[in-house]
């Protein structure tokens, strides 16, 4: 029996499993046909905001000793309309424009920037732990959420992603509201807000303070997060959070997530990881006998 | 003891206390420090280095004459190399890396094509010469007074036949005239059996073409604006590569593919500019 590496989030089809997820390398599209020839399902692009986004100051991210890392770029984007035209003449690679906005019309006004482009999904962040008035502070308020989700899923037919975060509202709720308006999917999780302190200057390393910690210490909290979602709720969902093999990939989709997304493992083991987590992922499911990802997602439950 | 403790986490900020400050010219400044990790770095490699309380940055990392030594040489030119320039003996820096790749050193005929605080990993590349090289080194500079390290190319080069060549575009010392002009005639009147270049874009670009279109190997380290070091955040781009990952050094093969090289750059919100 022939094993194969496509899923399908719902509506979204795509070819491999893995996809690289937002905030990573997403500046380029000669770096996206270079992910996608490496194995990578689709792309997901830096969250987009409607004008452009320097991000904040250097440091900018920082490493953890153990493990993980803890960054506050700070959302630097190149702005919708101009990340528009530079990936018009995308034919390939699948792409999913993340988006990042306050209110509705933030994200009514970005999408019709994409009407001309090839696009597999949207992604809204509402999730982002180191921006005033956005990500998080959006996905923490259950009457914005239904707004902009309602909104968004009016203005295209293109399939919409909720990407949920820990915040200070419960996220459960947070998906709720995104299910009750519509959405087609979830992304869980965003990174953890953190902090690190240099004991010598006694400081803050941060710019922003505050960052995101991501990288193999979340992935525990990540997994847990996609088991409670999937227990709860019947929507497509694509886990994210400190997965950096093959093994942590079959762990979310036993747990409930049809497809992953990577990003700290990136920074740790360069390109080459989609192919390796492919890869290993087929042996597995090969050694396993299932012919399709779907047969593995949610196993986990029924104990 | 925790497992970090055995082996040093490169990635983690190591702080530092500046030892000395030597003045190259009026705004460029060499900055030294002890770190064995530092020390022995290949040439080319870079850390980012962070100034408390101001930003980070990526640095070449530069040759110390004092073994577990290292330094940086900045020219004070925005925020964050301006307070780097200002750091005083005994104030402390963060450091982390050392990042990216390393100079392919070649044997025979080579020519190192430097400008600015792109001679410091030129610097660091004479270290790894070999005493039957013939070494030829090209210091561009404005003017006389932003023209350093001629002694230093000097005394590493002590053993072997070398020489070193300034240029400065008012002829105020050295040679009248753009370093790439120089390169041209060099390339044009010898064999070279391989070149290396750190510097303004425009000056590594003109380099690269003059020894890629006879043959030559070439070398380029290219400066990106660079927020994380390590592969992440994608700040670096260059076409499909990221100049802290894939590079910071690039073949002439490759570069002569590349449609940004030469001509454009992102800033800090990812926007194409060019140069």
């Amino acid at each position: 029996m022939a094993s194969s590496l496509t899923t399908s989030i719902g509506k979204i089809q795509l070819d491999k499993p893995a996809m690289l997820a937002s905030g990573i390398l997403g500046i380029s599209l000669d770096v996206f046909n270079r992910l996608y020839r490496s194995g990578a399902g689709a792309v997901v692009t830096k969250s987009l905001s409607n004008e452009p986004w320097e991000g904040y100051p250097n440091p900018t991210i920082f490493s953890v000793n153990g493990g993980g890392w803890i960054n506050a770029v700070g959302l630097s984007n190149p702005g919708a309309p101009n990340f528009a035209k530079m990936i018009e003449s995308n034919q390939n690679v699948p792409i999913i424009v993340s988006l990042v906005g306050s209110v509705p019309e933030d994200f009514e006004m970005m999408i019709k920037e994409f009407t001309n482009c090839k696009v597999t999904a949207f992604e809204l962040n509402l999730s982002c732990p180191h921006v005033a008035k956005v990500g998080l502070e959006v996905g923490d308020d259950p009457e914005l959420v239904k707004k902009i989700v309602t909104t968004v899923k009016n203005s295209t037919d293109t399939p919409v992603i909720a990407k949920v975060g820990l915040g200070t509202t419960n996220y459960l709720n947070t998906v709720k509201t995104a299910i009750d308006s519509g959405i087609d999917a979830i992304t869980a999780i965003n990174t953890v807000r953190a902090m690190a302190i240099d004991v010598e200057t006694q400081r803050p390393i941060l710019s922003n303070k505050f960052g995101g910690l991501s990288g193999t210490p979340i992935k525990p909290i990540a997994l847990r997060c996609v088991y409670e979602i999937s227990s709860k709720y019947d929507i497509p969902i694509i886990g994210c959070g400190g997965i950096s093999t093959w093994e942590d990939a079959i762990e979310f989709f036993l747990a409930g997530a049809s497809a992953i997304q990577l990003g700290s493992a990136i920074g740790d083991n360069w390109i080459n990881v989609f192919d390796d987590i492919n890869n290993g992922i087929l042996q597995y499911m090969k050694q396993k006998n299932y012919s399709t990802i779907d047969e593995m997602v949610g196993l986990a439950k029924k104990f | 003891m925790r497992w970090w403790d055995l082996q040093r986490n490169f990635n983690h900020t190591t702080i530092v206390t500046v030892e000395k400050v030597i003045d190259e010219t009026p705004t460029v400044r060499t900055l030294v420090f002890s770190d064995d990790v530092m020390s022995t770095v290949l040439p080319g490699q870079f850390a980012m280095v962070w100034i408390p309380g101001v930003n980070e940055l990526p640095m070449s990392i530069m040759i110390s004459k004092d073994s577990g030594k290292a330094a940086f040489t900045v020219r004070k030119h925005g925020l964050a190399s301006t307070g780097l320039f200002n750091i005083a003996v005994g104030e402390k820096i963060g450091i982390r890396g050392p990042y990216g790749n390393a100079f392919d050193v070649k044997e025979g005929k080579l020519l190192l094509v430097g400008g600015g605080t792109g001679l410091v990993p030129m610097m660091r590349l004479l270290t790894s010469v070999k005493p039957t090289d013939d070494v030829t080194v090209l210091i561009g500079a404005k003017s006389k007074n932003e023209v350093f390290f001629e002694d230093l190319a000097n005394e590493l080069l002590k053993n072997n036949s070398h020489n070193v060549i300034i240029s400065t575009d008012d002829g105020s010392y050295g040679e009248k005239g753009f370093v790439t002009d120089i390169v041209e005639k060099l390339v044009n009147e010898s064999h070279f059996d391989a070149v290396y270049t750190c510097g303004p874009e425009k000056m590594m670009y003109k380099t690269v073409q003059s020894a890629h279109s006879r043959g030559i190997f070439v070398q380029a380290s290219l400066e990106r604006m660079m927020k994380c070091g390590v592969g992440i955040c994608g700040s670096c781009c260059v076409g499909e590569d990221l100049a802290c990952k894939d590079g910071t050094i690039f073949d002439g093969n490759h570069l002569s593919k590349n449609t940004e090289f030469g001509y454009s750059h992102r800033n800090k919100a990812g926007i194409l500019e060019d140069y």
